[in-house]
């Protein structure tokens, strides 16, 4: 479904990834994990045409998508939800669907408010409260959201556990679960193995720009040695 | 009592207008983040589409139908603007979208020029509304109560726009987090034509819609910028209903300003202004600026070191040719050397508070005219000799900008910006209205040299000796450990303060420093002019000096220097043809779609710096 071949990207002259290839299939959970400045958010933004990588190539459904502008890449059906939340603060929840609303592409379905007020039951109860009024879990919550009001087929979640208590990150993680029933792809980029085990079948580990492995979530977890050198338990 | 609800009324009125016309400009600014200076040129535009389309029509429907017209005329030309121009200009530094604006101007003034002739054009009536109203005992003309009227209405207009709409959802996205709405699918192009359209066609209605009070001329879009500005900073960047109050507050001002001193109209606004950025420095509705979320911005580092660069020969060698030039006696050719030099001079004390310093100037032409005033004052009146003055006249600027930096360096960004332009054009309006004393707009006369400088030729080399010297000082300063401070200062306020800098003193000296400087270079230009007028302190003075930085580079510490003399002889050059606005509105704009590094940028950081890059790859 996404094929990332040999992606470099720059920071003006700091080379931050290097030959990053990436190979997602439909339906599949994959998680992108790797320490922070690892390069992860580098490769969700290179992908989603953010930053504008210097060489490589991003396929997604058969179609090239290196090189377009982000609202088109976001058109065809992947959506993005950034760290760090970045909702917009002076809108309500209503108004932050709004903006990230779609029209359905052919053949899809079509997101309503409804249907995601069953999937984050919180938002139902604030759903015209400014985000800027809301704990950071909720804000997580609405960020996905509102990317969701897309309707996108593969969905980048950068780092959605980062910051939040130990209670929210279980839900947030049953969220994602549940999204994924739904045949929903996924890429979901991690420091945290344990949340990655929850949710994710393939793995991929980058370090310092670098893939460095590629595998199972299985097989990952036999891998003491691959845990023990690129990430931090 | 009567008079007070008359001119209170009136002074709402004269509110609606400007409202109009000022959140137009807020809007544009809160998504864009471009302050278009050219606001004042579609409001002026908007006048006279609506003269052309209203003519002398009595009909209601014509007369109000125009006026919606005409607005969206303007609208369309805005558009037209935004995709021709401003599109490409979206990441560059906010002083190119500022002069490229500027070049807007210039052609619109050309154009109007051209379409609708010199002369003043006389509004025409509204129908039905020629009479007047007895309201608290007075006559108060119908039209005026028209257009208060009028303003709550296009208020609310906005809001449900703004706050019902979708569109609206997506534009208050947008003014927060320009990268995550792209992010969600939407296309910015469409978003941003859409809101400039917005933007310009408020403008075009204000134009319009003082018709009845005004008519239509040529002055209009100078006329009303300044106020413009200082009632979207009052009010607050971006906030409509900040643009409302602050109109309000701005045109009774005026209104009762008018009654009490009337020769402090311009004065009271921008005290007013003064007094409330101090207080609230983001104006009365807005956000401060670090709580917005901005774009990482790379920004390429001024790298003055202790080395020797190549350009040391290349001063030596534009010193020398400085030199020999009056030994060939043409006359002509010296005075516009002297010209160029002084205002190069000029251009290099503008950047040294912008480029190592980062604090974009609006209103740096206080410090320029203010010297040339200050001596032709002193020899007006004391008849003071050029030795003394060459002192006390840089001396009174560094006063000026002791107070104007005082308040000043608590902002930043753009409302630094507006509030050195608001403090230009209060000293300009105290020269312009205070005929008795300054000449007002016949300005003051017979200033020539005295002493040895008497002689052209003596002159000429105390010109050429002095802004070396200022000039190799301004270098000095900014490698030395005050320099690095300031630049500190520039690149992190925050971080600098954590090491113990006390970022508004430096800045406040480093501002000092620069008025001092401009002054002694506005000393020496009204001894080579002989006379000064009220202009050399007025908003475009202060736009030469930003232009010339454009054009050498604001990242060069030469681009003054080139900058000021290929724009000083340009201008000698251009002003000979009839259309030179157009001209020079042209260029400037081609100028920053296609170099946006400025002439000196070309070399320094295209071709040397690849040439570098290669040799260290090697």
């Amino acid at each position: 479904m996404l094929t990332v071949n040999k992606l470099n990207t720059f920071y003006g002259r700091a080379h931050i990834l290097r030959d990053v290839s990436l190979d997602i299939s439909k339906g599949e959970a994959v998680a992108l994990l790797g320490r922070n400045g690892a390069g992860k958010s580098t490769t969700m933004k290179s992908i989603m045409g953010l930053l504008k990588p210097a060489s490589g190539l991003v396929e997604f459904e058969g179609k090239t998508i290196s090189g377009l502008k982000s609202y088109h890449i976001s058109r065809l059906g992947i959506g993005y939800v950034p760290e760090e939340r970045r909702v917009f603060a002076g809108l309500s929840v209503l108004e932050n669907f709004a903006v990230g609303k779609q029209k359905p592409r052919q053949g899809g379905m079509e997101q309503t408010p409804e249907n995601l007020f069953k999937l984050f039951p919180n938002l139902e109860s604030m759903k015209d409260r400014p985000a800027s009024q809301m704990s950071g879990g909720e804000q997580q919550m609405l960020t996905i959201a509102r990317t969701l009001m897309g309707n996108p087929k593969l969905l980048l979640l950068d780092e959605p556990s980062e910051g939040l208590a130990p209670l929210i990150v279980e839900e947030m993680a049953r969220t994602i679960l549940q999204l994924k029933s739904t045949g929903i792809t996924l890429i979901l980029s991690e420091q945290n193995l344990r949340f990655a085990n929850l949710i994710a079948d393939k793995a991929y580990i980058i370090e310092k720009g670098e893939i460095r492995y590629k595998g199972t979530m299985d097989d990952l977890n036999n891998n003491a040695e691959v845990r023990d050198a690129y990430l931090t338990l | 009592m009567s008079i007070y609800a008359v001119q209170f009324l009136i002074g709402l009125s004269d509110a609606s207008v400007l409202f109009l016309t000022a959140s137009g400009l807020s809007i544009i600014f809160g998504v864009s983040r471009i302050v278009n200076f050219s606001h004042g040129s579609f409001y002026m535009l908007g006048a006279y589409i609506g003269y052309s389309l209203i003519g002398d029509s009595d009909n209601p429907l014509i007369f109000w139908g125009g006026l919606f017209l005409a607005a969206v005329v303007t609208g369309l030309v805005g558009v037209l603007v935004e995709i021709v121009l401003l599109r490409r200009l979206y990441h560059v530094p906010e002083l190119f979208q500022l002069i490229a604006t500027f070049g807007v101007i210039l052609v619109i003034q050309d154009l109007t020029f051209m379409i609708w002739g010199a002369e003043d054009l006389l509004g025409p009536r509204a129908p039905g509304l020629t009479g007047s109203i007895e309201l608290l005992g007075a006559l108060v003309p119908s039209y005026d109560i028209a257009l208060i009227v009028l303003s709550p209405l296009v208020l609310v207009g906005i809001w449900l726009l703004f706050y019902k709409t979708r569109w609206g959802a997506l534009v208050r996205a947008a003014t927060e987090d320009r990268e995550m709405v792209a992010a969600l699918g939407v296309n910015q192009n469409l978003l941003f034509t859409g809101v400039f359209f917005l933007g310009c066609f408020l403008a075009g209605l204000g134009g319009a819609a003082q018709l009845p009070k005004g008519g239509a001329n040529l002055l209009m879009d100078f006329g009303i910028i300044a106020e413009v500005f200082v009632v979207v900073v009052v009010g607050g960047m971006g906030s409509i209903w900040g643009a409302y109050i602050a109109a309000i507050i701005i045109s009774e001002l005026n209104a009762f300003g008018i009654l009490f001193l009337p020769e402090s109209s311009l004065v009271m606004m921008f005290l007013a202004m003064a007094v409330i950025l101090i207080a609230r420095p983001w104006g009365l509705f807005g956000k401060s600026e670090s709580m917005e979320h901005k774009p990482p911005s790379e920004r390429e580092d001024l790298t003055i070191s202790g080395r020797k660069l190549p350009w040391n020969w290349g001063w030596l060698l534009l010193i020398a040719v400085l030199l020999v030039i009056p030994w060939f006696q043409i006359d002509f050719v010296m005075t516009l050397v002297i010209e160029m030099v002084l205002l190069s001079f000029f251009a290099a004390t503008l950047h040294f508070i912008m480029g190592p310093g980062g604090m974009v100037s609006f209103g740096h032409a206080l410090f320029f005219g203010g010297g040339s005033y200050a001596v032709a004052l002193f020899v007006n009146y004391l008849q003071l000799p050029m030795s003394v003055l060459l002192i006390a006249g840089p001396a009174v600027t560094m006063v000026f900008a002791l107070l104007v930096g005082w308040f000043c360096v608590r902002l930043s960004g753009v409302y630094f910006a507006m509030l050195t332009l608001a403090f230009a054009q209060l000293a300009w309006s105290v020269v312009f209205q205070w005929d008795s004393v300054t000449g007002g707009d016949d300005g003051i006369i017979g200033v020539w040299p005295t002493g040895p400088a008497e002689d052209k030729i003596v002159f000429y080399y105390l010109v050429i000796t002095l802004t070396s010297l200022s000039l190799y000082v301004i270098r000095r300063v900014i490698s030395s450990p005050f320099g690095f401070a300031l630049r500190a200062c520039r690149d992190s306020s925050l971080r600098s303060r954590a090491i113990g800098i006390d970022v508004r003193k430096i800045q406040w000296i480093a501002f000092t420093i620069s008025g001092f400087m401009a002054g002694l270079a506005g000393s020496l230009y009204v001894y080579s002019k002989g006379s000064i007028f009220p202009t050399e302190m007025a908003i475009p003075r202060s736009f030469d000096a930003l232009i010339m930085l454009l054009l050498g580079g604001v990242q060069s510490p030469v681009g003054p220097i080139i900058g000021g003399s290929v724009y000083t002889f340009l201008i000698d050059y251009i002003t000979r043809f009839d259309y030179w606005r157009l001209l020079l509105g042209i260029m400037i704009m081609l100028l920053i779609v296609l170099f946006p590094r400025g002439i000196s940028g070309i070399f320094s950081s295209g071709i040397i710096q690849r040439i570098k890059l290669l040799g260290q790859s090697e």
